[in-house]
């Protein structure tokens, strides 16, 4: 079973390289980009084969280890 | 005064402080990550700067669950000391012993530089050798400094006095120009420059040295 992990900044918490990518785009001719986030994908392989139980177990990952709570959100997919 | 200074892979600030809690008169153990167990009779435990595990998934956050970290926030929890520079400081923010977090540099640049610091908090073990608004000069040298907290915990931060030191010009966006900070009990202080490095006049200066001269001088009475 494989789990990917999105990992954003939260609302609120200024993201300078999205905004270097926005001001990159922008350069490029690209008009009408009025804001750029950047986060992270983690993808996971499990050998768990419960979803509940993978879904579980990798939400805890996430609160100890994949995000930093005190600036990221994260969101986890069973794929 | 015994110190222990941490030691991860990719540490490279961990000498440098031996160096100077050792010219203050400190013993120093040096302590690997993947040890369990500090030392007997440690006193304050140093947390070095460097790229510990390559700045992988955030910077520190794998320091900050690698073994001797459960020790290290153990050793906290107790009442003592805990020093963290640069990589130190993210580290120590990761395992939850400090507020915040450090976030890329607002111009997304590496800085390597001497700052001015203004000494906002003197009173505790790490600053008591310092005059409340001194200005020191000091080196950075990162890329994710800029000090990031919500505006509650900036509230507890000021209401409580635990900014320990502001930037005199803010060189990494670092909100409300905040270079340091201390735990509650004001025995933890995470910092992102380098007092290590401006230990001696070979390095260029020693406004950094009252920091470890107290440490040692106030320890050693405790």
């Amino acid at each position: 079973m494989k789990a990917r992990v999105h990992v954003m900044l939260k609302n609120g918490v200024l993201d300078p390289q999205g905004e270097a990518v926005r001001h990159a785009l922008g350069q490029l001719g690209f008009d009408g980009v009025e804001a750029v986030r950047q986060g992270k994908v983690i993808e996971l392989d499990l050998t768990e084969t419960d979803a509940d139980k993978a879904h579980a177990s990798v939400t805890e990952m996430c609160e100890k280890l994949l995000a930093n709570t005190v600036i990221e959100s994260y969101s986890v997919e069973i794929v | 005064m015994h110190a222990a200074v941490i030691v991860f892979p990719g540490s490279n600030c961990d000498r440098d402080m031996a160096v100077a809690f050792e010219k203050a008169g400190a013993k120093v153990s040096m302590v690997w990550h993947k040890d369990t167990a500090l030392p007997e009779g440690v006193d304050i435990i140093g947390v070095p700067g460097g790229f510990s595990f390559g700045d992988y998934l955030r910077c520190g956050a794998i320091a900050a669950n690698s073994p001797i970290c459960q020790s290290v926030v153990a050793h906290a929890e107790k009442g003592g000391y805990v020093l963290g520079i640069c990589n130190g400081f993210q580290v120590l923010t990761e395992t939850g012993l400090l507020p915040g977090v450090l976030l890329r540099n607002a111009n997304l640049k590496y800085i390597c530089k001497p700052v001015r610091l203004r000494v906002e908090a003197a009173d505790s073990a790490f600053t008591a050798g310092y005059q409340p608004g001194q200005e020191i000069t000091v080196p950075i040298a990162h890329h994710d400094g800029n000090y990031f907290a919500d505006p509650e915990t900036l509230e507890r931060l000021h209401g409580e006095a635990r900014v320990a030191f502001t930037y005199c010009d803010n060189p990494n966006g670092s909100v409300d120009d905040i270079a340091g900070v201390l735990s509650q009990n004001r025995r933890v202080l995470g910092m992102m420059p380098h007092p290590e490095r401006m230990a001696e006049p070979l390095q260029g200066g020693t406004d950094g040295a009252a920091m470890f001269a107290t440490l040692v001088d106030q320890l050693a009475d405790a």
